[in-house]
Protein backbone atom coordinates (compact mmCIF):
# COMPACT_ATOMS: atom_id res chain seq x y z
CA UNK A 1 0.00 0.00 0.00
CA UNK A 2 2.80 2.26 0.87
CA UNK A 3 4.54 1.50 -2.66
CA UNK A 4 1.00 2.72 -3.90
CA UNK A 5 0.82 5.62 -2.32
CA UNK A 6 4.60 6.80 -4.10
CA UNK A 7 3.51 6.40 -7.21
CA UNK A 8 1.65 9.38 -9.30
CA UNK A 9 -1.35 9.59 -8.63
CA UNK A 10 -4.29 9.83 -11.19
CA UNK A 11 -4.55 13.65 -10.19
CA UNK A 12 -1.15 14.85 -10.80
CA UNK A 13 -0.53 13.11 -14.31
CA UNK A 14 -3.88 14.29 -15.37
CA UNK A 15 -2.60 17.71 -13.96
CA UNK A 16 1.07 17.37 -15.82
CA UNK A 17 -0.81 16.56 -18.65
CA UNK A 18 -2.78 19.72 -18.39
CA UNK A 19 0.30 21.73 -18.06
CA UNK A 20 1.76 20.34 -20.66
CA UNK A 21 -0.95 20.88 -23.30
CA UNK A 22 -0.66 24.60 -22.07
CA UNK A 23 3.01 24.54 -22.27
CA UNK A 24 2.72 23.54 -25.83
CA UNK A 25 -0.41 26.00 -26.31
CA UNK A 26 1.61 28.91 -25.25
CA UNK A 27 4.41 27.86 -28.14
CA UNK A 28 7.64 29.43 -27.22
CA UNK A 29 9.61 25.97 -26.71
CA UNK A 30 11.98 25.03 -28.74
CA UNK A 31 11.84 22.30 -31.21
CA UNK A 32 13.54 19.75 -29.06
CA UNK A 33 11.06 21.06 -25.84
CA UNK A 34 8.45 21.03 -27.55
CA UNK A 35 8.68 17.15 -28.70
CA UNK A 36 9.94 16.05 -25.94
CA UNK A 37 7.13 17.64 -24.00
CA UNK A 38 4.40 16.19 -26.64
CA UNK A 39 5.98 12.98 -26.22
CA UNK A 40 5.46 12.97 -22.75
CA UNK A 41 2.06 14.18 -23.12
CA UNK A 42 0.81 11.26 -24.98
CA UNK A 43 2.68 8.80 -22.23
CA UNK A 44 0.71 10.91 -19.47
CA UNK A 45 -2.47 10.56 -21.72
CA UNK A 46 -1.96 6.89 -22.46
CA UNK A 47 -1.18 6.59 -18.49
CA UNK A 48 -4.44 7.93 -17.38
CA UNK A 49 -6.64 5.91 -19.35
CA UNK A 50 -4.65 2.69 -18.10
CA UNK A 51 -5.11 3.60 -14.68
CA UNK A 52 -8.95 4.03 -15.35
CA UNK A 53 -9.34 0.70 -16.92
CA UNK A 54 -6.88 -0.90 -14.31
CA UNK A 55 -8.89 0.43 -11.23
CA UNK A 56 -11.14 -2.34 -9.48
CA UNK A 57 -13.98 -2.09 -7.43
CA UNK A 58 -13.57 -2.40 -4.04
CA UNK A 59 -15.98 -1.74 -1.03
CA UNK A 60 -14.51 -3.20 2.21
CA UNK A 61 -14.77 -2.66 5.98
CA UNK A 62 -12.07 -2.00 8.68
CA UNK A 63 -12.81 -4.57 11.50
CA UNK A 64 -10.66 -4.52 14.42
CA UNK A 65 -9.47 -7.87 15.58
CA UNK A 66 -8.89 -8.97 19.77
CA UNK A 67 -5.30 -8.08 19.46
CA UNK A 68 -5.86 -4.13 18.31
CA UNK A 69 -4.98 -5.03 14.84
CA UNK A 70 -7.21 -3.75 12.25
CA UNK A 71 -8.28 -5.83 9.41
CA UNK A 72 -10.38 -5.37 6.16
CA UNK A 73 -13.31 -7.49 5.42
CA UNK A 74 -15.77 -6.89 2.16
CA UNK A 75 -18.63 -5.12 3.23
CA UNK A 76 -22.10 -6.02 2.19
CA UNK A 77 -24.46 -3.11 1.96
CA UNK A 78 -27.01 -3.00 4.09
CA UNK A 79 -30.99 -3.31 3.14
CA UNK A 80 -33.77 -2.36 5.11
CA UNK B 1 -42.13 39.16 74.40
CA UNK B 2 -41.12 42.38 73.68
CA UNK B 3 -38.55 42.64 75.77
CA UNK B 4 -36.90 39.72 74.41
CA UNK B 5 -33.59 40.19 72.63
CA UNK B 6 -32.06 38.25 70.57
CA UNK B 7 -28.76 37.35 68.85
CA UNK B 8 -28.05 38.12 65.07
CA UNK B 9 -27.31 34.53 64.66
CA UNK B 10 -30.37 33.54 66.40
CA UNK B 11 -32.12 36.00 63.80
CA UNK B 12 -30.31 35.33 60.58
CA UNK B 13 -31.43 31.09 61.45
CA UNK B 14 -34.77 32.25 62.05
CA UNK B 15 -34.87 34.22 58.18
CA UNK B 16 -33.65 31.21 56.97
CA UNK B 17 -36.01 28.61 58.54
CA UNK B 18 -38.89 30.91 57.19
CA UNK B 19 -37.61 31.25 53.87
CA UNK B 20 -36.69 27.05 53.70
CA UNK B 21 -40.42 26.24 54.50
CA UNK B 22 -41.65 28.40 51.96
CA UNK B 23 -42.37 25.78 49.04
CA UNK B 24 -42.37 28.47 46.40
CA UNK B 25 -39.28 29.91 47.49
CA UNK B 26 -38.04 26.35 47.01
CA UNK B 27 -37.65 25.25 43.72
CA UNK B 28 -38.32 28.46 41.83
CA UNK B 29 -37.19 29.67 38.09
CA UNK B 30 -35.62 33.27 37.75
CA UNK B 31 -34.43 34.68 34.35
CA UNK B 32 -32.07 37.80 34.66
CA UNK B 33 -28.64 38.80 33.30
CA UNK B 34 -25.84 37.28 34.52
CA UNK B 35 -22.75 39.76 36.40
CA UNK B 36 -20.05 39.91 38.76
CA UNK B 37 -19.43 36.30 37.33
CA UNK B 38 -16.87 34.39 38.65
CA UNK B 39 -15.79 30.79 38.26
CA UNK B 40 -13.95 30.21 41.18
CA UNK B 41 -11.17 27.44 41.40
CA UNK B 42 -12.82 25.27 43.50
CA UNK B 43 -15.65 24.70 40.46
CA UNK B 44 -18.30 26.72 42.42
CA UNK B 45 -19.95 29.45 39.93
CA UNK B 46 -20.12 32.51 41.92
CA UNK B 47 -22.47 36.18 40.14
CA UNK B 48 -25.41 38.25 40.80
CA UNK B 49 -28.25 37.94 38.68
CA UNK B 50 -30.51 41.36 37.78
CA UNK B 51 -32.94 42.82 35.49
CA UNK B 52 -33.50 46.66 34.78
CA UNK B 53 -34.42 47.50 38.45
CA UNK B 54 -33.05 44.94 41.10
CA UNK B 55 -30.38 42.26 41.24
CA UNK B 56 -29.68 39.25 43.47
CA UNK B 57 -26.85 37.27 44.70
CA UNK B 58 -26.15 33.93 43.33
CA UNK B 59 -24.40 31.02 43.85
CA UNK B 60 -23.98 27.57 41.96
CA UNK B 61 -22.14 24.62 43.63
CA UNK B 62 -19.21 22.46 41.90
CA UNK B 63 -21.65 19.65 41.58
CA UNK B 64 -24.12 21.65 39.22
CA UNK B 65 -21.85 23.95 37.92
CA UNK B 66 -19.95 20.91 36.10
CA UNK B 67 -23.04 20.16 34.40
CA UNK B 68 -23.16 23.63 32.57
CA UNK B 69 -22.65 22.53 29.20
CA UNK B 70 -21.83 26.55 27.81
CA UNK B 71 -19.25 28.99 29.68
CA UNK B 72 -21.36 31.51 31.56
CA UNK B 73 -20.32 35.40 31.34
CA UNK B 74 -21.77 38.75 32.04
CA UNK B 75 -24.26 39.97 30.05
CA UNK B 76 -25.49 36.99 29.25
CA UNK B 77 -29.57 36.49 29.62
CA UNK B 78 -30.15 32.91 31.26
CA UNK B 79 -32.53 31.27 32.99
CA UNK B 80 -31.68 29.40 36.51
CA UNK B 81 -33.64 27.16 38.20
CA UNK B 82 -32.66 26.49 42.23
CA UNK B 83 -33.88 27.35 46.06
CA UNK B 84 -34.05 31.10 47.59
CA UNK B 85 -32.27 30.71 50.73
CA UNK B 86 -30.22 33.08 53.40
CA UNK B 87 -26.72 32.67 53.81
CA UNK B 88 -26.22 33.63 57.56
CA UNK B 89 -23.03 34.57 58.22
CA UNK B 90 -23.41 37.63 56.05
CA UNK B 91 -27.15 37.92 56.64
CA UNK B 92 -28.21 38.06 52.48
CA UNK B 93 -30.61 35.80 50.84
CA UNK B 94 -29.20 34.66 47.49
CA UNK B 95 -29.53 31.66 45.15
CA UNK B 96 -29.18 28.38 45.45
CA UNK B 97 -28.71 27.58 41.62
CA UNK B 98 -29.11 23.83 40.65
CA UNK B 99 -29.34 24.46 36.68
CA UNK B 100 -28.74 27.58 34.25
CA UNK B 101 -29.94 27.63 31.00
CA UNK B 102 -28.88 30.02 27.66
CA UNK B 103 -32.27 32.74 27.80
CA UNK B 104 -34.31 31.92 24.09
CA UNK B 105 -31.41 29.61 22.45
CA UNK B 106 -30.91 26.11 23.85
CA UNK B 107 -27.67 25.31 25.92
CA UNK B 108 -25.87 22.95 23.58
CA UNK B 109 -26.41 25.74 21.07
CA UNK B 110 -24.18 27.93 23.25
CA UNK B 111 -22.01 25.98 23.84
CA UNK B 112 -21.86 25.47 20.04
CA UNK B 113 -21.41 28.90 19.40
CA UNK B 114 -18.89 29.27 21.88
CA UNK B 115 -16.57 26.93 21.05
CA UNK B 116 -16.92 27.83 17.07
CA UNK B 117 -15.58 31.01 18.45
CA UNK B 118 -13.36 29.81 20.43
CA UNK B 119 -11.92 27.79 17.20
CA UNK B 120 -12.35 30.31 14.88
CA UNK B 121 -10.15 32.68 16.89
CA UNK B 122 -7.54 30.01 17.27
CA UNK B 123 -6.86 29.90 13.48
CA UNK B 124 -9.11 26.31 13.04
CA UNK B 125 -11.13 27.25 10.78
CA UNK B 126 -8.36 29.07 8.32
CA UNK B 127 -8.68 28.49 4.56
CA UNK B 128 -5.25 28.43 4.03
CA UNK B 129 -4.99 25.39 6.23
CA UNK B 130 -7.40 23.59 4.18
CA UNK B 131 -5.82 20.34 2.54
CA UNK B 132 -7.13 19.98 -1.49
CA UNK B 133 -9.72 17.59 -1.53
CA UNK B 134 -7.71 14.94 -4.47
CA UNK B 135 -9.54 14.32 -8.08
CA UNK B 136 -10.17 10.85 -8.55
CA UNK B 137 -8.86 9.36 -5.23
CA UNK B 138 -7.45 5.96 -5.25
CA UNK B 139 -9.03 5.57 -2.40
CA UNK B 140 -11.80 6.82 0.05
CA UNK B 141 -11.88 6.63 3.50
CA UNK B 142 -15.39 6.78 5.03
CA UNK B 143 -16.16 6.49 8.89
CA UNK B 144 -19.83 6.65 9.51
CA UNK B 145 -22.53 3.81 10.74
CA UNK B 146 -22.21 0.43 9.42
CA UNK B 147 -25.84 0.34 9.08
CA UNK B 148 -28.91 2.52 7.58
CA UNK B 149 -29.44 4.55 4.72
CA UNK B 150 -25.51 6.97 4.50
CA UNK B 151 -23.56 4.06 3.97
CA UNK B 152 -25.69 2.76 1.24
CA UNK B 153 -26.33 6.49 -0.63
CA UNK B 154 -22.46 7.28 -0.42
CA UNK B 155 -21.63 3.27 -2.03
CA UNK B 156 -25.08 4.03 -5.01
CA UNK B 157 -24.27 7.50 -5.41
CA UNK B 158 -20.41 6.95 -5.94
CA UNK B 159 -20.62 3.95 -7.68
CA UNK B 160 -23.32 5.04 -10.12
CA UNK B 161 -20.81 8.20 -11.09
CA UNK B 162 -17.75 5.43 -11.08
CA UNK B 163 -18.04 2.07 -11.34
CA UNK B 164 -14.61 1.06 -9.90
CA UNK B 165 -14.63 2.82 -6.40
CA UNK B 166 -12.30 2.17 -3.77
CA UNK B 167 -14.18 2.84 -0.54
CA UNK B 168 -12.47 1.39 2.83
CA UNK B 169 -15.51 2.03 5.79
CA UNK B 170 -14.67 2.29 9.40
CA UNK B 171 -17.83 1.83 11.51
CA UNK B 172 -18.48 4.76 14.06
CA UNK B 173 -21.31 5.34 16.07
CA UNK B 174 -22.94 8.29 14.61
CA UNK B 175 -25.49 9.37 17.41
CA UNK B 176 -25.31 9.50 21.26
CA UNK B 177 -22.10 9.76 23.99
CA UNK B 178 -19.23 7.59 21.89
CA UNK B 179 -19.70 9.79 18.87
CA UNK B 180 -16.64 11.77 19.17
CA UNK B 181 -14.83 9.24 20.60
CA UNK B 182 -15.42 6.50 17.66
CA UNK B 183 -15.14 9.18 15.14
CA UNK B 184 -11.64 10.36 16.58
CA UNK B 185 -10.71 6.31 16.77
CA UNK B 186 -11.62 6.19 12.77
CA UNK B 187 -9.51 9.63 12.24
CA UNK B 188 -6.31 8.14 14.01
CA UNK B 189 -6.83 4.47 12.00
CA UNK B 190 -6.61 6.12 8.69
CA UNK B 191 -3.88 8.33 9.62
CA UNK B 192 -1.56 5.79 11.14
CA UNK B 193 -2.80 3.25 8.51
CA UNK B 194 -1.97 5.71 5.65
CA UNK B 195 -4.29 3.85 3.34
CA UNK B 196 -6.55 6.20 2.13
CA UNK B 197 -6.44 9.57 0.30
CA UNK B 198 -9.13 11.62 1.28
CA UNK B 199 -11.30 11.24 4.77
CA UNK B 200 -15.51 11.48 4.73
CA UNK B 201 -17.12 11.46 7.86
CA UNK B 202 -20.94 10.84 7.15
CA UNK B 203 -24.27 11.13 9.38
CA UNK B 204 -27.90 10.99 8.11
CA UNK B 205 -29.87 14.57 8.50
CA UNK B 206 -31.27 14.64 12.38
CA UNK B 207 -31.83 17.28 15.35
CA UNK B 208 -29.44 19.73 16.51
CA UNK B 209 -29.16 17.47 19.64
CA UNK B 210 -28.85 14.36 17.34
CA UNK B 211 -25.60 15.75 15.74
CA UNK B 212 -24.42 17.28 18.88
CA UNK B 213 -21.50 14.81 19.18
CA UNK B 214 -19.97 16.56 15.96
CA UNK B 215 -19.39 19.76 17.87
CA UNK B 216 -16.79 18.08 20.02
CA UNK B 217 -13.31 20.22 20.95
CA UNK B 218 -11.00 17.12 20.76
CA UNK B 219 -12.98 16.19 17.33
CA UNK B 220 -12.15 19.22 15.65
CA UNK B 221 -8.37 19.37 17.24
CA UNK B 222 -8.29 15.71 15.56
CA UNK B 223 -9.77 16.95 11.70
CA UNK B 224 -7.33 19.87 11.95
CA UNK B 225 -4.02 17.99 12.75
CA UNK B 226 -5.08 14.99 10.24
CA UNK B 227 -2.75 14.54 7.28
CA UNK B 228 -4.99 13.14 4.85
CA UNK B 229 -7.66 15.60 3.52
CA UNK B 230 -11.01 15.21 5.28
CA UNK B 231 -14.90 16.27 3.89
CA UNK B 232 -17.29 16.57 6.55
CA UNK B 233 -21.09 15.55 5.67
CA UNK B 234 -22.62 15.40 8.71
CA UNK B 235 -26.54 16.58 8.43
CA UNK B 236 -28.33 18.02 5.83
CA UNK B 237 -27.99 21.28 3.93
CA UNK B 238 -29.43 23.72 6.67
CA UNK B 239 -27.18 21.69 9.59
CA UNK B 240 -23.94 23.19 10.25
CA UNK B 241 -21.67 21.21 13.08
CA UNK B 242 -18.20 22.41 14.03
CA UNK B 243 -17.19 19.20 11.96
CA UNK B 244 -18.09 21.16 9.49
CA UNK B 245 -15.97 24.50 9.83
CA UNK B 246 -12.89 22.58 10.70
CA UNK B 247 -12.79 19.82 8.07
CA UNK B 248 -10.94 20.73 4.68
CA UNK B 249 -14.45 20.73 2.44
CA UNK B 250 -18.27 20.57 4.07
CA UNK B 251 -20.35 18.02 1.88
CA UNK B 252 -24.30 19.49 2.14
CA UNK B 253 -25.03 15.96 2.44
CA UNK B 254 -23.39 12.22 2.30
CA UNK B 255 -24.52 11.64 -1.03
CA UNK B 256 -22.94 14.96 -2.36
CA UNK B 257 -19.76 14.20 -0.45
CA UNK B 258 -19.80 10.79 -2.53
CA UNK B 259 -19.93 13.43 -5.59
CA UNK B 260 -17.19 15.72 -4.62
CA UNK B 261 -14.36 12.72 -4.34
CA UNK B 262 -15.72 10.95 -7.39
CA UNK B 263 -16.31 12.29 -10.78
CA UNK B 264 -18.39 11.13 -13.30
CA UNK B 265 -16.27 8.25 -15.15
CA UNK B 266 -17.40 9.67 -18.63
CA UNK B 267 -16.44 13.28 -17.48
CA UNK B 268 -13.17 11.78 -16.30
CA UNK B 269 -12.45 10.05 -19.51
CA UNK B 270 -13.57 13.27 -21.89
CA UNK B 271 -11.26 15.27 -19.83
CA UNK B 272 -8.14 12.86 -20.76
CA UNK B 273 -9.00 12.80 -24.36
CA UNK B 274 -9.03 16.55 -23.96
CA UNK B 275 -5.88 17.10 -22.97
CA UNK B 276 -4.53 14.57 -26.08
CA UNK B 277 -6.35 16.44 -28.31
CA UNK B 278 -5.07 19.74 -26.94
CA UNK B 279 -1.93 18.05 -27.02
CA UNK B 280 -1.84 16.88 -30.28
CA UNK B 281 -3.39 20.07 -31.74
CA UNK B 282 -0.58 22.40 -29.66
CA UNK B 283 2.65 20.31 -31.65
CA UNK B 284 0.62 20.92 -35.12
CA UNK B 285 -0.06 24.35 -34.73
CA UNK B 286 3.53 24.99 -33.13
CA UNK B 287 4.98 22.90 -36.27
CA UNK B 288 2.78 24.80 -38.95
CA UNK B 289 4.14 27.70 -37.21
CA UNK B 290 7.52 27.38 -37.07
CA UNK B 291 7.37 25.80 -41.00
CA UNK B 292 5.58 29.37 -41.86
CA UNK B 293 8.08 31.18 -39.90
CA UNK B 294 11.13 29.80 -41.86
CA UNK B 295 9.05 30.57 -45.03
CA UNK B 296 8.97 34.09 -43.84
CA UNK B 297 12.90 34.23 -43.46
CA UNK B 298 13.39 32.77 -46.70
CA UNK B 299 11.29 34.90 -48.29
CA UNK B 300 12.27 38.66 -46.47
CA UNK B 301 14.83 41.02 -47.81
CA UNK B 302 17.35 40.08 -45.28
CA UNK B 303 17.35 36.92 -46.99
CA UNK B 304 17.39 38.19 -50.43
CA UNK B 305 20.51 39.96 -50.13
CA UNK B 306 23.11 37.79 -49.17
CA UNK B 307 21.65 35.53 -51.73
CA UNK B 308 21.84 38.30 -54.39
CA UNK B 309 25.52 38.54 -52.98
CA UNK B 310 26.41 34.94 -53.41
CA UNK B 311 24.86 34.81 -57.20
CA UNK B 312 26.87 37.91 -57.99
CA UNK B 313 30.17 35.98 -56.86
CA UNK B 314 28.53 32.42 -58.55
CA UNK B 315 29.32 34.25 -61.33
CA UNK B 316 32.45 35.74 -60.68
CA UNK B 317 33.93 32.58 -60.06
CA UNK B 318 32.45 30.51 -62.55
CA UNK B 319 33.93 32.87 -65.07
CA UNK B 320 36.98 32.73 -63.22
CA UNK B 321 37.26 28.76 -63.76
CA UNK B 322 36.48 29.06 -67.24
CA UNK B 323 39.54 31.86 -67.79
CA UNK B 324 41.84 29.02 -66.26
CA UNK B 325 40.60 26.65 -68.42
CA UNK B 326 40.91 28.28 -71.41
CA UNK B 327 44.76 29.37 -70.55
CA UNK B 328 45.52 25.92 -69.46
CA UNK B 329 44.41 24.22 -72.47
CA UNK B 330 46.17 26.92 -74.44
CA UNK B 331 49.74 25.77 -72.44
CA UNK B 332 49.06 22.33 -73.39
CA UNK B 333 48.57 23.41 -76.99
CA UNK B 334 51.66 24.95 -77.06
CA UNK B 335 53.69 22.22 -74.86
CA UNK B 336 52.02 19.44 -77.61
CA UNK B 337 53.64 21.48 -80.79
CA UNK B 338 57.21 21.92 -79.37
CA UNK B 339 56.86 17.90 -78.38
CA UNK B 340 56.18 17.09 -82.09
CA UNK B 341 59.10 19.66 -83.57
CA UNK B 342 61.14 17.74 -81.55
CA UNK B 343 60.40 14.39 -82.17
CA UNK B 344 60.56 15.11 -85.80
CA UNK B 345 64.04 16.92 -85.30
CA UNK B 346 65.46 13.34 -83.42
CA UNK B 347 63.34 11.54 -86.29
CA UNK B 348 65.32 12.69 -88.96
CA UNK B 349 69.14 12.32 -86.79
CA UNK B 350 67.97 8.79 -85.75
CA UNK B 351 70.62 5.98 -87.45
CA UNK B 352 67.87 3.58 -88.26
CA UNK B 353 66.83 6.67 -90.47
CA UNK B 354 70.13 5.84 -92.28
CA UNK B 355 69.58 2.11 -93.00
CA UNK B 356 66.84 3.14 -94.87
CA UNK B 357 68.95 4.68 -97.58
CA UNK B 358 71.02 1.14 -97.74
CA UNK B 359 73.66 1.40 -95.04
CA UNK B 360 73.99 -0.70 -92.53
CA UNK B 361 75.44 -1.50 -89.41
CA UNK B 362 77.45 -4.63 -87.78
CA UNK B 363 77.99 -5.69 -84.97
CA UNK B 364 80.16 -8.52 -83.14
CA UNK B 365 78.52 -11.18 -80.82
CA UNK B 366 79.20 -9.26 -77.77
CA UNK B 367 77.23 -5.74 -79.62
CA UNK B 368 80.35 -3.77 -80.42
CA UNK B 369 79.79 -2.03 -83.49
CA UNK B 370 82.74 -2.99 -86.05
CA UNK B 371 84.35 -0.07 -87.21
CA UNK B 372 87.95 -1.08 -88.82
CA UNK B 373 89.02 -4.28 -90.15
CA UNK B 374 91.52 -4.67 -87.11
CA UNK B 375 88.33 -5.30 -85.08
CA UNK B 376 87.42 -8.85 -86.61
CA UNK B 377 89.22 -11.88 -86.84
CA UNK B 378 88.41 -14.99 -88.83
CA UNK B 379 85.89 -16.94 -88.04
CA UNK B 380 83.87 -14.42 -85.50
CA UNK B 381 80.27 -14.28 -85.43
CA UNK B 382 79.06 -11.23 -87.12
CA UNK B 383 75.59 -9.34 -87.27
CA UNK B 384 74.30 -6.95 -89.82
CA UNK B 385 71.54 -4.83 -89.14
CA UNK B 386 69.78 -3.82 -92.17
CA UNK B 387 66.61 -1.66 -92.82
CA UNK B 388 64.02 -4.69 -92.41
CA UNK B 389 66.43 -7.15 -90.55
CA UNK B 390 69.39 -8.74 -89.28
CA UNK B 391 72.10 -10.85 -91.10
CA UNK B 392 74.57 -13.45 -89.14
CA UNK B 393 77.57 -13.69 -90.73
CA UNK B 394 80.96 -15.82 -90.56
CA UNK B 395 83.74 -13.74 -91.05
CA UNK B 396 85.91 -15.46 -94.00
Amino acid sequence: MSQEKNEKTFEQSLEELEKIATNLERGDLTLEQAISEFEQGMNLSKECSKKLDEAEKKINILVQKENGEFEEETFETPVD
Amino acid sequence: MENKVYTVSQLNKYIKMIFDKDIFLNNINISGEITNFKAHYTGHFYFTLKDEQATIKCVMFKSFASLVKFKPADGMKVVISGQVSVFERDGVYQIYCRTMTPEGLGDLYLAYEQLKEKLQKEGLFNEDHKKKIPFLPNRVGVITSRTGAVVRDIINVSTRRYDKVNLLIYPAAVQGVNVASTVIQGLDTFNKLNNVDVIIIARGGGSFEDLFGFNDEKLARKIYESKIPVISAVGHETDFTICDFVSDLRAPTPSAAAELVYPRYVDIVNKILLCKRRNINAIKNYILRKKDYVEKVKASKLEKVPLDMINKYRLVIDSSIRNSENILKMRVEKYKSRCMQNIAKLDALSPLKTLTRGYSVVENKNGQVIKSVNDVKKDDFLNITVNDGKIEVIVN
